[in-house]
């Protein structure tokens, strides 16, 4: 449905787009001992670790194949296998991933014969999954490097049923749940309640709920991620009832694990919203054959009066949204349902799902792009990370912050959005940065014909420019 | 304290219509039936959007900790309204007698911090009856430090809210209002073509800055509100009201008294009118321009009238496309029904009932000009009854006071809140412009539908599997895929045939009752 208006201009101003080794490396910090190895120079590994370390506020694994001079010019496949082996050597870890950069694939890398060829040469460490993936910089998003990355994993280490005579229903409670970039661990840990309240045992993948959680462990440091999926869990995913996917983006992910398993698929967008979290409950009906649990429908009810209490506040409200495409169609549907107006909807990059986002026009670009467009829009609401909150400030608006990264604010990573308590506080916390903000006010007006003391005029006149963006996140 | 004869003086009000009837028109609040403010509740609303004032509620802490920081009204300057000033009596100050020193004390810091231009003390409830003499505390506070310091005494116990308004008022009249004469017209409002009138507007709150939707064109007609009584006003403006020509009456009669009183001592005629609708805000320009006799004003007046019509019901015609036809039932209190149902006509809404608890005889026959005769009005302002009429009239919304709010939003009934607590500004010809904004808003709103709608596995058959069974499909499948892989662990495998509790299983405790309900529902969705 929605027109998208491609990047028309040179300058990319005030970057929206996180790259693809990014996103990769997130998806396999989900994962029980794992170690993302970006295969690049060192800088590419130093700016994702920083990415990482000022959003989730933890120490992050994550290696470089430490391309130089010499190697990018003469080949740097003994830079995978070294490095793999480094890795292998010094910290044992379950899985190991090695992600491209923009560098490598450039110069014509190909990491799955380097994997293939460090097998060979090291049966030893014939235990360590090691994955390779193409998430070039120049190509993608965070989005897409997670998917990609996830579906790589999926190839190489869920067993095909009939070899491992694996069968769907096998295990009767147990339901995998492929989970995108946008679910945080705070998500997750929702996420699991809603489904044990309906006996069901989710297995995510991957689970940052488990990894990423910011929880403090026995072992003061480790080289590798302490908690996320296992690797042992994989080879059990064929016996799973059913496999619940969360985002569009992890389409492919989800048509290799069913064509490996022939587990049946349920696809759900996202769970933001009444709606959509209505289709995860009914999905869940289907598939264990439990009726709702009472508590459940105590919090859609909840949620019906906050969208009562709050519709006052959300509708026809001018919202701008800035996110990569499965969490801006997530918004889209959350604030639309409230009866709010998306004019403005910047993403990252093209992908299949913009078309259908219900929006006239979304805009492939930048944070300027957004300023621009929500300018033009008189737009009353930012939703965005937190690169947007300096547009926020220059838009005169409010901001609600969401997606990647988050690093001007404390535990943005652990926010709950989803189920119907999440959407319930998201709400409430637009409806709240709505009435702190005093910008629909009836502007003051002072008669000419005033009474009022001589010094109230200068003072008032002084104060009045120094309103601030309020925030929530 | 107030004696009983002050109380009755008060409640005697000549220039209001339920004075006329037998009883007085504020009946006494009804224990166990009552949901209205007290005395100091309608003395402090009616004077706190005095912005410069310091106002200490002299009491414990229930009198102002429960009822400071009402943010509807608006300020354009001055802020020391939003301050919240209490002496917070303790035991202590109550049983040793120390209140009244500890007001004292009380005046003296607020003066020391904020040096305010005056001070007003709220008397309440507990030292109205220990017997604090507030008046000569007051008294001799002015008298040592030379700021007016002035006594309101409202006890929460004297009546309603109503009669709190009224005390406020006579406080103003007897201690502020011929204080001080109005400065001369400052250099940039003279004007030599037009004669410049002072008026006052009394009953007026600026709730939410909305009589900045009107102020601008009272200034250009040459009309200097010399004080609004008491939305954005200062002190001392209030001191010059006396010297007003003509005063108007906004909507409410709670402060009739001041007009009475002004025109009795000082001779200034008065009118009533609203600034609420398109028509309303015309007539209340007129009226202006009639009682003050100059027929250059009036003749003025007409042109800005058409002017600012013609603007705003140019900007209206996009908005009645999509109101024309709703159906509303008003519930008001304070506004004039009459008033707010001549703007929703306006833009082509159906008024189908009409609250008229608090309407004048002269109220309900324009009603019924307006509505026909057979107009349905509401006395019974009950929850239930009014859900009752929205549902027997079909209305689209309910606009009402924010007290009615959340009995609409629970019954999943659009709302618009018309209260002074309310956010959005409706007065002068702008406002209507956000009244339709409102609501549109609420009636177009998609949440209706989603509150309204069941829940979708609601329209599901109930399944056996609530009582610990499992469905027929999912034996089926079990079946099945117990034939594709015969190996597997029996233990997981026996996890989907769910043991019920033994109360649950057929002819167990406790079965029959579960399970008549539950064949019940069956046989009724069975039979459709």
């Amino acid at each position: 449905m929605a027109d998208v208006l491609k990047r028309n201009k040179a300058l990319s101003v005030n970057p929206l787009k996180a790259s693809q080794p990014i996103g990769g490396s997130l998806a396999t910090l989900g994962f029980n001992r794992a170690m993302p190895m970006l295969h690049g120079s060192q800088g590419c590994t130093a700016f994702a670790k920083v990415f990482f370390v000022r959003h989730f506020r933890e120490p992050i694994p994550l290696q470089s194949t430490a391309m130089d001079q010499g190697s990018s010019v003469m080949g740097a496949d003994e830079n995978v296998r070294e490095g793999i082996k480094t890795i292998a050597e010094k910290s044992h870890p379950a899985l190991i991933t090695i992600l491209t950069t923009g560098l490598a694939e450039t110069q014509g890398a190909d990491v799955h014969r380097n994997v293939r060829e460090f097998r060979e040469a090291n049966p030893e460490f014939a235990d360590i999954a090691v994955v390779g993936v193409n998430t070039p910089d120049f190509t993608g998003s965070v989005e897409t490097g997670f998917a990609a990355t996830l579906t790589e994993i999926i190839r190489a280490t869920v067993p095909d049923a009939k070899v491992a005579s694996t069968s769907p229903g096998k295990r009767k409670k147990q339901v995998t749940v492929l989970v995108n970039y946008m679910l945080t661990p705070g998500d997750l840990e929702a996420l699991r309640d809603i489904f044990e309240q309906f006996q069901l045992r989710p297995v995510f993948v991957p689970d940052l709920s488990d990894s990423l959680d910011g929880c403090l462990t026995d072992e003061d440091f480790s080289p590798v991620t302490i908690g996320g999926t296992p690797m042992s869990e994989m080879a059990t995913l064929g016996d799973s009832l059913a496999t619940v996917v969360i985002g569009p983006s992890l389409a492919k992910a989800a048509e290799v694990l069913e064509e490996k398993t022939g587990v049946p698929t349920f696809s759900i967008d996202h769970l933001y919203g009444l709606k959509a979290n209505d289709a995860l409950v009914s999905a869940l009906v289907e598939i264990s054959g439990n009726d709702v649990p009472e508590r459940i429908e105590r919090q859609r009810s909840q949620l019906q009066d906050a969208m009562l209490d709050t519709h006052f506040m959300l509708g026809q409200l001018r919202i701008a949204i800035a996110a990569d495409a499965d969490l801006l169609n997530a918004f889209v549907d959350l604030v639309q349902e409230m009866g709010a107006e998306v004019v403005a909807a910047v993403t990252s990059c093209n992908v299949p799902l913009l078309s259908r986002i219900p929006v006239d026009s979304i805009k492939i670009g930048d944070l300027e792009d957004m300023e621009i467009i929500g300018r033009t829009n008189k737009v009353q609401l930012v939703i965005g990370n937190s690169h947007a909150v300096d547009t926020a400030e220059r838009l005169g608006t409010p901001i609600l912050r969401a997606g990647f990264p988050l690093f001007d604010i404390i535990g943005g990573y652990q926010k709950t959005w989803i189920g119907y308590r999440g959407t319930r506080q998201t709400l409430f916390d637009l409806a709240n940065l709505v009435i702190n903000y005093s910008h629909e006010e009836i502007p003051v007006y002072h008669s000419i014909y005033g009474q009022k003391p001589a010094d109230e005029l200068a003072k008032f006149d002084s104060n009045n420019n120094s309103n601030k963006t309020p925030s929530c996140h | 304290m107030k004696t009983t004869k002050d109380i009755a003086a008060l409640l005697d009000e000549p220039a209001c219509e339920h004075n006329k009837k037998e009883k007085s028109g504020c009946a006494k609040p009804k224990p166990g039936a009552s949901a209205g403010g007290c005395a100091f509740d309608g003395a402090q609303i009616a004077l706190l959007p005095i912005a410069d004032v310091a106002h200490i509620v002299h009491g414990p802490i229930a009198c102002a900790g429960s009822s400071w920081d009402n943010r509807g009204t608006r300020s354009s300057g001055a802020d020391l309204y939003r301050i919240g000033m209490t002496t917070d009596l303790t035991e202590q100050d109550i049983v040793m007698g120390r209140s009244e020193k500890r007001l004292f004390h009380a005046i003296k810091q607020a003066i020391d911090t904020y040096s305010p231009p005056a001070v007003f003390i709220y008397n309440t409830c507990v030292p109205a009856l220990v017997g604090d003499d507030i008046n000569a505390v007051c008294k001799n506070a002015q008298e040592l430090w030379g700021v007016p310091v002035v006594p309101i005494d409202s006890a929460g116990f004297y009546g309603t809210k109503n009669l709190g308004n009224r005390i406020a008022g006579d406080a103003m009249v007897k201690y502020v209002i011929g204080t001080r004469d109005p400065d001369p017209v400052p250099l940039a409002g003279q004007r030599t073509d037009i004669k410049i009138h002072d008026v006052n507007l009394i009953g007026e709150y600026n709730i939410a800055g909305e009589f900045w939707h009107v102020l601008p064109l009272l200034d250009e007609l040459g009309l200097r509100v010399l004080c609004t009584l008491s939305g954005d006003a200062r002190f001392r403006e209030v001191q010059t009201m006396h010297k007003a020509e003509v005063n108007m009456m906004v909507c409410s009669k709670a402060m009739v008294n001041v007009a009475r009183k002004l025109q009795q001592q000082y001779g200034t005629p008065w009118f009533e009118g609203s600034f609420y609708g398109i028509t309303d805000t015309s007539m209340a320009l007129r009226d202006f321009a009639k009682s003050l006799n100059d027929d250059d004003l009036i003749a003025r007046t007409e042109a800005l009238i058409l002017r600012e019509e013609t603007r705003v019901r140019k900007e209206l015609e996009p908005w009645k496309a999509r109101l024309k036809g709703k159906r509303v039932l008003l519930f008001t209190g304070g506004v004039k029904s009459w008033s707010v149902i001549s703007a929703l006509q306006d833009l082509g809404m159906v008024v189908v009932a009409t609250g008229t608890k608090k309407s004048t005889e002269e109220d309900k026959a324009r009603i019924r000009e307006l509505m026909g005769e057979d107009t349905v009005m509401i006395d019974d302002g009950s929850p239930k009854a009014l859900l009752k009429i929205v549902h027997d009239y079909k209305a689209d919304i309910l606009i009402a006071g924010g007290r009615n709010m959340y009995t609409a939003l629970k019954a999943k009934v659009p709302f618009l809140d018309i209260n002074q607590e309310r956010e959005f500004g409706y007065e002068g010809y702008q406002g209507m412009l956000e009244l339709v904004r409102q609501l549109a808003l609420t009636i177009e709103s998609p949440v209706w539908e989603a509150v309204r709608a069941p829940a979708p596995w609601k329209n599901l058959k109930p399944s056996p599997a609530v009582e610990g069974w499992v469905t027929t499909a999912g034996m089926q499948e079990v079946e099945q895929r117990k034939e594709q892989s015969p190996v597997g662990n029996q233990n997981k495998e026996r996890c989907l045939y769910e043991t019920p509790h033994p109360s649950l299983l057929p002819g167990g405790e406790g079965a029959n009752t579960l399970k008549s309900t539950l064949l019940n529902v069956i046989e009724e969705v069975n039979n459709g």
